[in-house]
């Protein structure tokens, strides 16, 4: 099934709220606002100035270097992972504690926590919309890439 | 408390903070004085039911503990098209938290209500712009807490000792510097909702010093730059050389070290902020929104005289935002009535942004405010237009968007 552009790249993260989890890939150098940004019924990203604005992020895997502003952000996530339209997993350049939080209280509420893992910068700059991610307990990172044109999603 | 003596509730709200203490990478918990609940703001049914869950395992705050904008208008819900399901939603919700001994303020600007901290205090608030007020201008110390974990520090005591409670971590990162920027518009009451635009989105999560102001700002001014980093960044203190009280020197401001990094802010970068802050096209103009964060009584008192003798036109809507306590001392100092008379209406304990309360036919709204005017296109659907407090007033009389833009050429 792999053509030639298929390339296949391991990766080291640190496990935040650790897991396992696979999903495609959502990728931008933007951070994120759930709060204004999200919509926890269909998982949309509703931030019409983020570049990732119109995309349905339910079910994948979310790479943002961090959660930007309100602090509701995390009311936005749990709700989210009560309809099931949150991320698969959600992938951060540093701790991000708003994420980590809502994943807390998910798994105290639903038993049902989003995995957070932290890519140093440099392999986070690796990652591309589009590419299958998955995610093991000990935060190995496997990314599946396709390397032909650019992706504009992604900035 | 994780062994449960203190009851069921805070051994709920410790399992979580002890969680999140090791996400924070935090060697101990410390002691607070005081807490701020964002939660309060009805998001979901998730929200509700956490909030449900912490009351009836008989939750208590062990702090004095203010609580933010509430889902709910609990005088005015019923002149709007607020869905009646909703409206119970957010009321339990409201219940909820202030059955948990919390102080029912329903303001996202309780650094202007009695329970303002002091220099020094250990705290631990929610609501972006409170944080980085109670950080920044008050010399406080909190986390930028999120909602879900503000009540459980409220409930415990405790926070992880961490981040902006300590000293170390509270130096300047990034160095912003007026270039030429005239008096004329340092004064100008929109000078400071763009230049905080400009650096929450320049400074992202670090912490911003900046130099070089020579007109000093009015707390209200404060509170709207803080307000506008924290919505196009994730800032939670920033320090003002000569203004802000960590901050009587440059070097104080950065604790000795050199900046991270030094931007230069010209006139064009501002024009190219204030450019940003606005998304409609044309002149519509459905409604005038002031009031993010929650509008002080010095704001009432600046609008109060601008009003006298105008009427809002017919095909607009004028609303002024801010909490019940506000409102009160605003219409003892006589500031409702010039409100009234010019037409518009006064909406409490929460925001446009915190409950559904727009009819669809709002399409276009114009604000003097930098968070409204970030945060509504994505929440409610809307284009905005920013302006100031004057065109804001002209705009709502014409009944179209008309902007002095003198200053700004």
């Amino acid at each position: 099934m792999r053509n030639n552009q298929q390339a296949t790249m391991q990766l080291i993260a640190t496990p935040i709220i650790p897991g396992a989890a696979a999903g495609r890939a959502l990728v931008s150098n933007e951070p994120l606002s759930f709060w204004g940004g999200y919509d926890y019924r269909t998982g949309e990203i509703t931030d019409r100035r983020h570049p990732l604005s119109g995309q349905i992020a339910a079910g994948c895997v979310l790479c943002v270097p961090f959660s930007r502003g309100s602090s509701t952000t995390t009311a936005v996530l749990l709700e989210a992972v009560r309809t099931g339209a949150a991320p698969a997993a959600i992938i951060t350049t540093g701790v991000d504690s708003f994420f980590a939080l809502a994943s807390v209280v998910a798994d105290v509420m639903y038993g049902k926590p989003v995995l957070v893992v932290a890519l140093s910068p440099a392999d986070f700059a690796r990652l591309r919309s589009g590419d299958w991610i998955e995610i093991d307990e000990a935060g190995q990172v496997t990314v599946e890439t396709e390397r032909e044109g650019n992706d504009p999603s992604h900035r | 408390m994780l062994a449960g003596d203190r009851g069921p509730a805070a051994q709920m709200a410790m399992s979580i903070l002890v969680r999140m203490a090791r996400v924070y990478g935090a060697a101990e918990l410390m002691d607070i004085s005081g807490a701020h609940i964002d939660s309060t703001i009805y998001i979901g049914e998730a929200g509700l039911e956490y909030a449900e869950r912490l009351a009836s395992l008989g939750a208590k705050v062990a702090v004095p503990t203010t609580l933010n904008v509430s889902g709910l208008d609990e005088q005015h819900w019923q002149e709007w098209p607020v869905p009646r399901d909703w409206a119970g939603k957010a009321h339990r919700q409201m219940i909820a938290y202030q059955s948990m001994g919390a102080i029912p303020t329903w303001t996202c600007a309780p650094y202007q209500t009695e329970w303002r901290p002091a220099f020094g205090q250990q705290i631990a608030w929610g609501e972006s712009n409170a944080i980085v007020f109670a950080n920044s201008v008050l010399g406080a110390r909190t986390e930028r807490y999120p909602d879900l974990l503000d009540i459980c520090c409220a409930i415990t005591g405790r926070v992880p000792a961490v981040g902006l409670h300590l000293t170390e971590n509270r130096a300047g990162q990034v160095l912003f510097r007026l270039i030429d920027v005239p008096q004329a518009i340092q004064a100008d009451d929109t000078f400071y909702p763009v230049f905080g635009h400009l650096v929450g989105r320049i400074a992202q999560d670090r912490i911003p010093v900046i130099d070089g102001l020579t007109v000093a700002p009015a707390e209200d001014q404060l509170k709207s730059f803080g307000a506008a980093t924290a919505s196009s960044g994730a800032v939670a203190l920033f320090h003002m050389v000569g203004v802000t009280p960590e901050a009587p020197t440059i070097q104080a401001a950065f604790q000795g070290r050199p900046p991270g990094q030094i931007v230069n802010v010209t006139m064009d970068d501002l024009r190219q902020a204030r450019r940003e802050l606005s998304t409609s096209e044309g002149q519509q103009l459905d409604m005038v929104v002031l009031g993010s964060p929650h509008f002080s009584l010095a704001e009432f008192g600046q609008l109060a005289p601008l009003l006298e003798g105008r009427r809002v036109h017919a095909g607009v809507q004028f609303l002024v935002t801010t909490s019940r306590g506000m409102a009160q001392l605003a219409k003892a100092a006589g500031h409702l009535d010039p409100l009234q008379r010019f037409g518009g209406r006064l909406t409490v304990d929460t925001c446009i942004l915190a409950t559904p309360m727009l009819p669809p036919n709002i399409k276009v709204l114009m604000t003097n405010s930098a968070k409204y005017a970030y945060y509504s296109p994505g929440l409610l659907g809307t284009t905005v237009a920013f302006g100031s407090l004057q065109d804001c007033i002209d705009s709502a009389v014409t009944g179209r968007i008309v902007r002095d833009d003198s200053l700004w050429r």
